[in-house]
């Protein structure tokens, strides 16, 4: 359950950018990569656990999943790997180079206007 | 109020990693994060890769656990350095522990510095602790699926540990197809075959320790 120590560390980074004492936020985006084996469910549970008694308590997380992108060394097809079938879809080879996974990143944060 | 934040949520971790790598090249310490599912025999490897090694390479363990000292026990009795760190509950390292832990050990003279972290499978990959090795350790009788299903944990490693050898004539466990499938992810992986209790294919696992330490 890595999502909760993942969740406390976006509480800490939201409330570092509160524009004001009080600020509510209501609605969070962060993204990750493949890599980061991020279950939404889970992610969403930790996330409101962790928001509990903090200015982000209610607040809506969404996540958005970023392709990690791969290319085929033997048909030379550009991809988005996925890691629980690892195969070039073009020509089923799984000889292909693996470009750089999308890190943990807080995007967005709306918060409530007063 | 929308504000357009794009900043690492593990920004943190990433400091103190990146710290911990400063100091390990620094001061030629090799570090190795090793990582696996509970009961892979991290630690029977660790016992034995010490008792053989203790004369030719200066090595200390950080042992990472949930609870107990019982690990890093294991390693003081074969009289290499060890320094146990309890998570309480958490499921892996943190690159900050390692910074604290850092400071309670005597690394002077050190050449390698193993940290076996927390037994498990997923959560331990997102959190980079400054190594320059990552090894994952697959015992035969967690069965051969198990780079289909915990993929993360293989595709980022640089060596992997095949533990348990000794048992795969009771097993249904295909050592070919576990090397194909880890490589399809990680097609540099650096692979053993080894079994720790019995000691087969440790001496290459010794070697290229040997030989990798600056």
């Amino acid at each position: 359950m890595h999502e909760a120590a993942i969740a406390e560390n976006t509480i800490e980074a939201i409330l570092a950018q509160a524009p004001k004492k009080g600020s509510r936020a209501v609605r969070v985006v962060i993204s990750c990569g493949q890599m980061n084996a991020i279950n939404d469910e889970a992610m969403k549970f930790a996330f409101d656990a962790a928001a509990d008694g903090t200015i982000c308590q209610g607040a809506k997380l969404k996540i958005k999943h970023i392709p990690l992108k791969a290319g085929c060394n033997n048909c030379r097809k550009k991809f988005s790997l996925d890691l629980y079938d690892p195969k070039c879809p073009k020509c089923g080879k799984s000889d292909f180079s693996i470009g750089d996974d999308a890190p943990l990143l807080l995007e967005e944060i709306e918060f409530e206007e007063k | 109020m929308r504000i357009k934040v794009n900043k690492k949520i593990l920004a943190k971790n990433e400091d103190f990693a990146a710290a911990n790598r400063k100091f390990f090249q620094k001061n030629n310490i090799l570090c190795i994060n090793m990582i696996s599912s509970p009961g892979s025999g991290k630690t029977t490897i660790l016992e034995k890769t010490a008792k053989a090694l203790k004369n030719k390479v200066n090595m200390a363990i950080i042992e990472g656990d949930l609870y107990t000292k019982l690990d890093a026990e294991r390693i003081l009795a074969t009289g290499v350095k060890a320094v146990q760190i309890e998570t309480k509950g958490s499921c892996h390292l943190t690159a900050e522990q390692i910074t604290n832990t850092l400071h309670k050990l005597d690394t002077s003279r050190l050449d390698i510095i193993v940290i076996e972290n927390v037994g498990n499978l997923v959560c331990p990959s997102d959190f980079d602790l400054g190594e320059e090795i990552r090894t994952v350790v697959l015992s035969t009788a967690e069965g051969d699926d198990k780079c289909k299903k915990y993929p993360n944990s293989f595709a980022q490693a640089d060596v992997l540990l095949i533990n348990k050898i000794d048992l795969v004539k009771h097993l249904d466990f295909d050592i070919k197809k576990v090397k194909r499938d880890a490589r399809k992810l990680n097609k540099d992986l650096k692979i053993f075959e080894i079994s720790a209790k019995t000691t087969a294919g440790m001496d290459k696992w010794f070697k290229w320790l040997i030989k990798t330490k600056r």
